[in-house]
């Protein structure tokens, strides 16, 4: 096994939960859980794959997905922003509403044979640093590196920008930005969409080029969730869920290739001839993601950790506080 | 007052603003009716009125969050129409909101340009905000740090951001929503300070509270509002403390509460090196060392936040001691289950009354029953008594003078006075050994807080002992034997009635051991 290629094939398959965590993110940054991320990473995935096949043209493809997840996204924002419903329950609607729309629509897709995906290029000069080159910067598909132009962008954006500011106002004390005239709505309504487009960014990063094709609901096989994990994992921080979501693709790369080789570091590999155990592996992201949450969902914790104070909570005009 | 009508931080005065027969109605409420009410350059006017006397509903007739149905809003002299927040601003009108508007997580020049355009465009400019709250900092005498970030400050640092933040948005008029209830004595004075600074510059305060002894102090007229009507006007020199509390409740009113000659007995309540952590995972209570006695009320003063909510929490088993021991009339019970301390006779009422107090949706019978609720005469075999519970709840709604359309009413719908007072009717109906009782009178209005202190001084008469954990320094003085004042989990001193002085407990308070 060569480690150099597991990495480069993980941080491909990372820039897939980057997307989804960086949007979910922004979402949750403004006080809106949505836990849709899986059923809108299918809209993604299957709108990229049959907008790509009807007009041969990826580009239109990866925007089709991101504006069909984008308007997914806001019947949660109506129910949640609007009408104030349980944001956990409206979300959880959300992931079984766009694995049936998504189910339906792409039946027959997975027979559809191959469409020309994003290009795959390497980065001159860089491309030449041992190992790192190798790894990131050789051979990648484009979305991979506009993930990598994403992170710092969003962090600047947050941290540094009025904009920023006021979505951190609103996710941490809304009443606050609502005196000051900011549109605590208008925005939550805008974070949840962008949260919807970036998922089916995320979506359309798996059908057009990490593992391209149309494979049903296995197409994204619970990356959403981890994404909700990595989010919480990450701190509500750009970076850090940059780091989250490249650990983890390349730990979901490493499972996969561990039990292929007959012989591993020169003994026989355990895994190839006991398959449970890569059961078990494989089990571990999906572990870890419930781990996380249950950890993040005690109150003492989630402040402890920096959770946006007002995540969850829908704002009611009036009401103080919180 | 200086001639020109440019004020200190280079924005207009506005002279007067005058409110004509303002009357807004609420479904089945009438909060204002044909209100009048002014305030001029210069002076402090102090608006004063028991809880639901309409005073909130006026201010924010005046910023914008409510319209009123009938009346006018004049503002030099000139009619005004002011329908969003947005408006009174521009307007050059301010509030100081009761809770404070800030975000803790963001610093303080984030909190003040928070809301405003920025002079580059998308990127934020906090420099230039930073500059301009240390010039207007500099004008009225705010000691302040733009860098810092807001939850790392005082309550009154706090406050002082959001008059700079009224400030830089050129208000000329500020409305004070009841500064003044979460400030220490000293901060207090800071803030009469600033008050009377902002006021010889030319501007014109509003100042909402309910401490009479403050508004006379700092207020050159006061108005008094009754159900929703002014009952009048008055410069503050020709009025007393005491005018001003009839007024305000329509009847007399006993100031001071009759304390009776209570002998103090045995130590019922013994705390003894007790640490736990706070919700932020950092120690809470750093070794808290008490004993009450029976017949006895021990005040617990200090500043929010410095141990109060932990030290109620671990003494009635709700939070867990991690070091230390709590004895109950001599049983040892750190970190027993809540239910078992209850079961020894320890009575709570928590600060948060409509959360952990009572269950909202639930009856005023049924509330009153929640503690004694699995044992006769309210069920037996696990079946509820109706009979006893409802005969139960018809006597404490007589006693304890509850004001509800029935026993069947949801909590919910009963004011903020009235609720406590079902707390108070379970918690003390039941004989309690020992009572915590945590802000007892917070948001209460004056009748209210009134019969609630008689009620804690006749269990101490009877041999309870009280812990009485207040931030409002009035109520320690007023009712406490001894006075134990928290700063940062630990206790600082414990200071005999006697010797007691704001001043004295305001330094302890602050964390400041007198030499």
């Amino acid at each position: 096994m060569d480690f150099t290629i597991i990495l480069q094939a993980g941080i491909a398959s990372g820039t897939v939960l980057l997307f989804a965590t960086l949007g979910e993110l922004f979402s949750e940054r403004a006080g809106v859980l949505n836990l849709g991320v899986e059923g809108m990473m299918l809209i993604g995935a299957m709108t990229a794959f049959s907008t790509t096949i009807a007009t041969g043209n990826p580009w239109i493809g990866v925007l089709a997905a991101m504006l069909f997840a984008g308007l997914i996204s806001q019947i949660h924002a109506f129910i949640v922003i609007t009408l104030q419903a349980d944001q956990v329950v409206s979300g959880l609607s959300l992931t079984f509403l766009g694995t049936g729309i998504s189910l339906v629509l792409g039946e027959g897709l997975s027979k559809a044979g191959t469409v020309s995906l994003l290009p795959n290029f390497s980065i001159p000069l860089l491309t030449l640093i041992p190992i790192i080159g190798k790894i990131f910067f050789t051979d990648q598909s484009i979305l991979v590196y506009i993930g990598y132009l994403l992170v710092p962008l969003s962090w600047y954006y947050i941290n540094h920008t009025r904009p920023g500011l006021h979505l951190r106002a609103i996710g941490e004390y809304p009443s606050a930005a609502d005196a000051l005239g900011i549109s605590v709505f208008r925005q939550r309504y805008f974070y949840v969409f962008v949260g919807g487009m970036l998922a089916g960014l995320a979506g359309a990063t798996i059908s057009l080029a990490v593992s391209p094709g149309w494979f049903s609901e296995l197409t994204t096989g619970g990356q959403g969730w981890i994404a909700i994990g990595l989010v919480i994992f990450a701190q509500w921080d750009p970076i850090r869920a940059a780091v989250g979501a490249y650990a983890f693709g390349a730990l979901r790369r490493l499972i996969l290739d561990i039990q292929g080789p007959v012989l591993l570091l020169g003994f026989a590999n355990p895994f190839y001839y006991n398959p449970y155990l890569g059961f078990f592996l494989q089990m571990l992201p999906y572990l870890f993601t419930v781990v996380v949450l249950v950890i993040g969902s005690r109150e003492a914790m989630r402040k402890r950790i920096g959770a946006p104070a007002a995540l969850g909570n829908p704002y009611v005009r009036g009401e103080r506080g919180k | 007052m200086p001639e020109s009508n440019i004020l200190p931080s280079g924005k207009p005065r506005i002279d007067s603003l005058e409110l004509r027969g303002i009357t807004k109605r609420f479904p089945g409420v009438l909060a204002n009716d044909h209100v009048n009410f002014d305030v001029k350059a210069g002076e402090v006017h102090a608006l004063l009125g028991e809880n639901g006397a309409g005073k909130s509903t006026l201010m924010k007739t005046v910023y914008g969050l409510y319209h009123p149905d009938e009346g006018e809003i004049l503002l030099n002299g000139k009619p005004v129409h002011i329908s969003s927040p947005t408006d009174s601003i521009n307007l050059g009108i301010g509030m100081i909101h009761q809770h404070f508007m800030l975000v803790p997580s963001l610093t303080v020049a984030e909190n003040v340009a928070l809301g405003l355009p920025s002079s580059r465009g998308p990127l934020t400019d906090l420099d230039a905000v930073s500059k301009r709250i240390l010039e207007l900092a500099d004008i009225y005498g705010l000691r302040i740090d733009p860098s810092a970030y807001v939850w790392q400050l005082s309550v009154g640092q706090q406050q002082r951001i959001e008059i700079i933040k009224a400030l830089y948005r050129g208000a000329a008029l500020l409305i004070l929503d009841e500064p003044t209830a979460v400030l220490t004595p000293q901060e207090v004075d800071e803030l009469f300070v600033i008050m009377r600074q902002m006021t010889k510059d030319g501007h014109a305060l509003i100042f909402i509270s309910h401490k009479l002894h403050e508004v006379v102090e700092i207020c050159q007229r006061v108005s008094v509002l009754r159900d929703g009507r002014m009952i009048g006007t008055r410069p503050t020199s020709e009025t007393t403390k005491q005018d001003l509390a009839n007024w305000m409740v329509g009847r007399e009113v006993g100031f001071t509460p009759d304390r009776g000659n209570v002998q103090r007995g045995e130590v019922r309540l013994k705390l003894e090196n007790v640490q736990c952590g706070s919700d932020r995972g950092t120690p809470g209570l750093r070794g808290v060392s008490l004993d009450i006695h029976s017949g006895e009320i021990l005040g617990i003063a200090g500043v929010s936040g410095n141990g109060q909510r932990e030290l109620a929490d671990a003494v009635t088993g709700l939070r867990k001691i991690t070091g230390g021991k709590v004895t109950l009339e001599n049983a040892d019970i750190t970190n027993l289950p809540p239910a078992e301390i209850t079961e020894r006779m320890l009575s709570y009422i928590p600060e948060e009354r409509m959360r952990d107090g009572m269950i909202k949706d639930f009856t005023v019978a049924e509330n009153m029953i929640l503690r004694e609720h699995h044992k006769e005469p309210y069920s037996r075999y696990g079946f509820l008594n109706l009979k006893n519970i409802s005969s139960n709840a018809d006597m404490l709604i007589k006693k304890f003078h509850v004001k509800t359309p029935s026993q069947e009413t949801l909590a919910k719908n009963l004011s903020g006075g009235n609720i406590q007072k079902i707390v108070l009717a379970r918690e003390i109906s039941r004989s309690p050994r020992v009572i915590i009782a945590a802000q007892p009178t917070r948001g209460l209005d004056i009748g209210a807080t009134e019969y609630v202190r008689e009620q804690l001084l006749e269990q101490r008469k009877q041999g309870t002992a009280i812990i009485l954990i207040s931030e409002d320094l009035d109520e320690i003085l007023a009712l406490s034997d001894r006075i134990a004042v928290i700063y940062e989990g630990s206790v600082m001193d414990i200071v005999p009635r006697s010797e007691a002085t704001p001043q004295r407990l305001g330094l302890l308070m602050a964390g400041v051991h007198p030499e």
